[in-house]
C-alpha cells in the first residue's frame, strides 16, 4: 500500500493527513503552529504517520499547503489552501459548488466548477475581521472558553446588533454591552451573526451555488453552522473533518502522484532559472 | 539591425528604451539648471506636439512619480508628503510629486525643474486638483483641457456623426487658447509647419506602436506588456513628436519582427497567455511580474498600454494638411480611448480575447487610484457575464508598499494558476 500526505500550515494551527492509495484517510494530526512554521509542519507530519501507523518511508509524495506551505521543507510541492479547500470539499460532498472555509485569519469563498475546477475565489483582504481569530478575541474578552462560544450563543433569542467590523474594537464593543446589561449569550448570538454577515457578503461576490460546504476550524463552532443555514435559507454540508479539509485536498493532490493522476502541474520556473530574453 | 549578428537585436527596445528615458532625464536636469521653459504634462492628454512646436521641456510628474517606487523610494517621499498634511488616501503619483518640489526638484534621476506651465485634461479628475498644486506653489498658468468623453458604453460619436463635430469643435477652440498661451509664456510664435513635422512623427510612431502591440498576437508573446511595455510607454510619452522617438519605435517594430519571424518569445516557456488591466505594482515590479512568469504566465496585452500611451494604441494618423483641425481629433479620439480604457474596458478586453489566444485576465485595482479602480469589480463581472475567461481580482498600490502585501498576492496568483493549469487539463481530457 502506498500513502501520500498533506500539510496545511495555517496561521493558528498545523494540521496533517495521510491518506492511503485509494484516498481514504489513515492517519491525521492537528497542532498549535507556533512561532516556528518549519517544526510545526514537521511534528504535525510525524504525529500523523504516527497515527496512522506508517513510516516515513511509506509515504510516496507530500503537498504542502496554508500560509507556511513553502516551509513544509520536506515536501515534494505547495497548493494554495484555495484550490486544498476545494479538492477536499468536493471529495466528501460530490455535489459541492461553493466553499466557505472560515480559518483562523482568512474566509474564503470559492466556486466550483461542474468538474471540481476552482471558477472563481475570494478572500478577507487586509482584515482579519470574520475569521477565527475575531472569535478567538471574543473568546478572550468574555473569559469563556472558544469551543464554548457557539453553545452559548444558541441559548439566545435576542442578539444585539454588532457594528463593529474590526477584531481589536470587538472586545471593546463587547465590554461595552455586558456595560449596558446585555446578557452574555445575545452578545455571542449578535457576533456570530455579524461574522456570517461578512462570510455570506464574500460568498455573494463568487456567487453562491448549492450546495454549499463549510470548511475551516470554525466549522466546529455550532452557533456559526445553524446562523450560516438560516442566512442561506439552507443547510450546508459540514463534516466532522471540515477542520482538516485544507490537509484532505493537499494530500489528495499528493496522492495524484502517487498513482499517476497528477490535476496541479509541476511546472514552475525557478526565480534563478528563469530566462526572460529582453530582461 | 545588425546581419552579422541578427540576434544583438532581441533585448534592444528596452535597452535603447532605457538609454532614451536617462536622456531625457538628462536633459531634465539641464533644463532645471538653465531655467529653460517646462510643461508639467499627463500621459492622458498631454498636448506634447502642440508644446514642442514651442520647444518646451516636457516633464510627466505621473512618470517622475512611478520612478520612485521602481527604485524603491518611493515612501521617503510619500511620507514627506503626509508630513507635509496630504492624507494617506490621496493618490501617491500626486504625493510623491509634491515631496518633488519640496524637495525643489530632487530625485532619484536627476533634477525636475519647475513648470513654466501645466497642461491637464479632464480625463483623470485628479489631474486637476494636482494641476493646482503646482499654480500655488509656483504660480504658474494651469490650462485644462476638457475633452468630451464616451456619454454611454457603446455610444461613442464619430467623423461623420454631427455630435463629434461639435466635440471637435469644442476641443479645437480650447487648442487655439492654450496656443495664444503658450506664445505669452515663451514669448514665441505658433508655427504651423513645425506642427506638421512634429504631427509626421507622432503618425509615425503611433502607426509602430500599434502595429508593436499587434505583434504580440503572435505566439510565443514576443514583449511582455507589463515589464518591456513599460518601458516603451517611457519613450512613447517622453519622446512624443520626436525624430528619436520615431526611430525607436521604428526600430522597435524591427525587433518584435524578428523575433515574431522566429519564435523568439519574452520568456523561455510559455504556458499562460494573460491580460493586464490597471497600472503595475511599481514597488514589487520585478517580483510582481515574476510571480506570474514563475508559472509561465507573461502578459501580451494590458489597458495600460491603452490608456498610459494616451490613447496612442489607437493609432490616430493626424491630416497634415490641415494640423489644427486634425490635432482637435486626434485629442478627441485619443483622450477619449484613454478614458475609456479605464470606465469601459469589458468591452475592449472582449475583443481582445481571440486575438491575443488570451488564458486569463487579472484585474489589478489600486488604492491610490479611484479613478481606475472604481467599477473595476464590476466590470470583470460584466466580462465574466459575457465569456468564461477564467480571471483575478488582486488588489495592491502603484506607489505605497504600505498596502502591498507579497504574501497575500503570492497565495492568489498561485491558486488563479493552479485553476488554469486545473483547467487546461479537464479541456485535454
Amino acid at each position: 500500500m502506498a500513502y501520500a500526505a498533506g500539510v496545511d500550515v495555517g496561521s493558528t494551527q498545523t494540521k496533517a493527513i495521510v491518506v492511503d492509495e485509494r484516498g481514504a484517510i489513515a492517519g491525521r494530526a492537528l497542532i498549535d503552529t507556533g512561532a516556528n512554521v518549519v517544526v510545526a509542519a514537521e511534528t504535525a507530519y510525524v504525529q500523523a504517520l504516527a497515527d496512522a501507523r506508517i513510516q516515513e518511508e511509506e509515504v510516496g509524495y507530500v503537498v504542502g499547503t496554508g500560509y507556511g506551505r513553502y516551509r513544509v521543507t520536506f515536501g515534494n510541492t505547495q497548493v494554495t489552501e484555495i484550490s486544498c479547500h476545494g479538492r477536499g470539499a468536493v471529495h466528501l460532498f460530490p455535489g459541492t459548488r461553493t466553499v466557505v472555509d472560515m480559518g483562523g485569519q482568512d474566509t474564503k469563498a470559492i466556486r466550483i466548477g461542474p468538474t471540481g475546477e476552482i471558477v472563481d475565489f475570494c478572500m478577507n483582504d487586509k482584515c482579519a475581521a470574520g475569521t477565527g481569530r475575531f472569535l478567538g478575541a471574543v473568546a478572550s474578552a468574555l473569559d469563556i472558553p472558544l469551543q464554548d462560544l457557539g453553545v452559548i450563543a444558541l441559548q439566545s433569542d435576542k442578539p444585539v446588533k454588532i457594528t463593529t467590523t474590526c477584531t481589536v474594537f470587538a472586545e471593546s464593543e463587547v465590554l461595552s454591552w455586558l456595560g449596558r446589561g446585555k446578557k452574555v449569550e445575545d452578545i455571542l448570538l449578535g457576533i456570530h451573526r455579524s461574522m456570517v454577515s461578512r462570510s455570506v457578503g464574500l460568498m455573494r461576490r463568487v456567487g453562491i451555488e448549492q450546495e454549499v460546504t463549510f470548511t475551516g476550524g470554525v466549522t466546529r463552532n455550532v452557533g456559526m453552522v445553524r446562523e450560516l443555514n438560516e442566512a442561506l435559507g439552507f443547510d450546508v454540508n459540514v463534516s466532522d473533518e471540515a477542520h482538516f479539509m485544507g490537509a484532505i485536498g493537499a494530500a489528495l493532490f499528493a496522492r495524484d502522484h502517487i498513482v499517476g493522476n497528477r490535476e496541479i502541474s509541476d511546472f514552475r520556473v525557478q526565480n534563478s532559472d528563469l530566462k526572460a530574453r529582453n530582461l | 539591425m545588425t546581419p552579422d549578428h541578427p540576434e544583438a537585436i532581441v533585448g534592444r527596445g528596452v535597452t535603447a528604451g532605457a538609454a532614451l528615458f536617462r536622456s531625457w532625464f538628462d536633459r531634465l536636469t539641464a533644463a532645471a539648471h538653465s531655467n529653460h521653459p517646462t510643461a508639467y504634462v499627463f500621459v492622458m492628454g498631454s498636448l506634447a506636439e502642440l508644446l514642442r512646436v514651442f520647444d518646451f521641456e516636457l516633464s510627466f510628474p505621473e512618470i517622475n512619480s512611478l520612478q520612485t517606487a521602481v527604485r524603491r523610494v518611493a515612501h521617503e517621499y510619500l511620507n514627506q508628503a503626509e508630513d507635509y498634511g496630504y492624507s494617506p488616501d490621496i493618490c501617491g503619483y500626486v504625493k510623491a510629486d509634491v515631496a518633488v518640489q519640496l524637495r525643489k526638484g530632487a530625485h532619484p534621476m536627476g533634477t525636475l525643474p519647475p513648470p513654466s506651465l501645466a497642461v491637464a485634461t479632464n480625463a483623470c479628475n485628479t489631474y486637476v486638483k494636482w494641476a493646482e498644486i503646482w499654480e500655488r506653489f509656483y504660480h504658474v498658468p494651469v490650462f485644462t483641457l476638457d475633452v468630451p468623453g464616451t456619454r454611454r458604453a457603446g455610444g461613442q460619436t464619430w467623423p461623420g456623426d454631427v455630435d463629434f463635430a461639435a466635440d471637435c469643435k469644442y476641443v479645437a477652440a480650447q487648442i487655439q487658447e492654450l496656443i495664444g498661451l503658450c506664445e505669452h509664456v515663451t514669448d514665441k510664435r505658433f508655427d504651423i509647419d513645425r506642427l506638421r513635422e512634429v504631427l509626421a512623427h507622432a503618425n509615425a510612431m503611433s502607426a509602430s506602436w500599434r502595429r508593436v502591440i499587434a505583434l504580440n498576437r503572435h505566439e510565443p508573446a514576443v514583449f511582455g506588456a507589463l515589464t518591456d511595455g513599460t518601458v516603451y510607454l517611457g519613450v512613447a510619452n517622453g519622446f512624443r513628436g520626436t525624430v528619436e522617438g520615431r526611430r525607436y519605435f521604428e526600430e522597435l517594430v524591427e525587433e518584435m519582427e524578428h523575433k515574431a519571424a522566429r519564435g523568439l518569445g519574452t520568456i523561455d516557456a510559455e504556458r499562460h497567455r494573460l491580460v493586464f488591466v490597471g497600472v503595475p505594482c511599481y514597488p514589487i515590479f520585478r517580483r510582481f511580474n515574476e510571480m506570474f512568469s514563475e508559472w509561465g504566465g507573461v502578459f501580451v496585452n494590458s489597458t495600460y498600454l491603452w490608456f498610459a500611451s494616451g490613447g496612442a494604441d489607437l493609432g490616430f494618423e493626424y491630416d497634415l494638411a490641415r494640423p489644427l483641425e486634425s490635432l482637435a481629433e486626434g485629442v478627441l479620439i485619443s483622450v477619449r480611448h484613454a478614458m475609456d480604457s479605464m470606465f469601459h474596458q469589458d468591452r475592449a478586453i472582449g475583443e481582445i480575447l481571440e486575438p491575443f489566444h488570451v488564458d486569463g485576465v487579472v484585474y489589478h485595482p489600486i488604492k491610490s487610484c479611484r479613478t481606475v479602480s472604481t467599477g473595476l469589480a464590476d466590470s470583470r463581472r460584466a466580462l465574466m457575464a459575457r465569456t468564461d475567461i477564467p480571471s483575478l481580482f488582486i488588489e495592491s498600490d502603484m506607489m505605497d508598499k504600505r498596502v502591498v502585501s507579497e504574501a497575500q498576492l503570492k497565495n492568489r496568483i498561485d491558486a488563479f494558476f493552479e485553476g488554469l493549469e486545473s483547467r487546461s487539463a479537464s479541456l485535454r481530457a
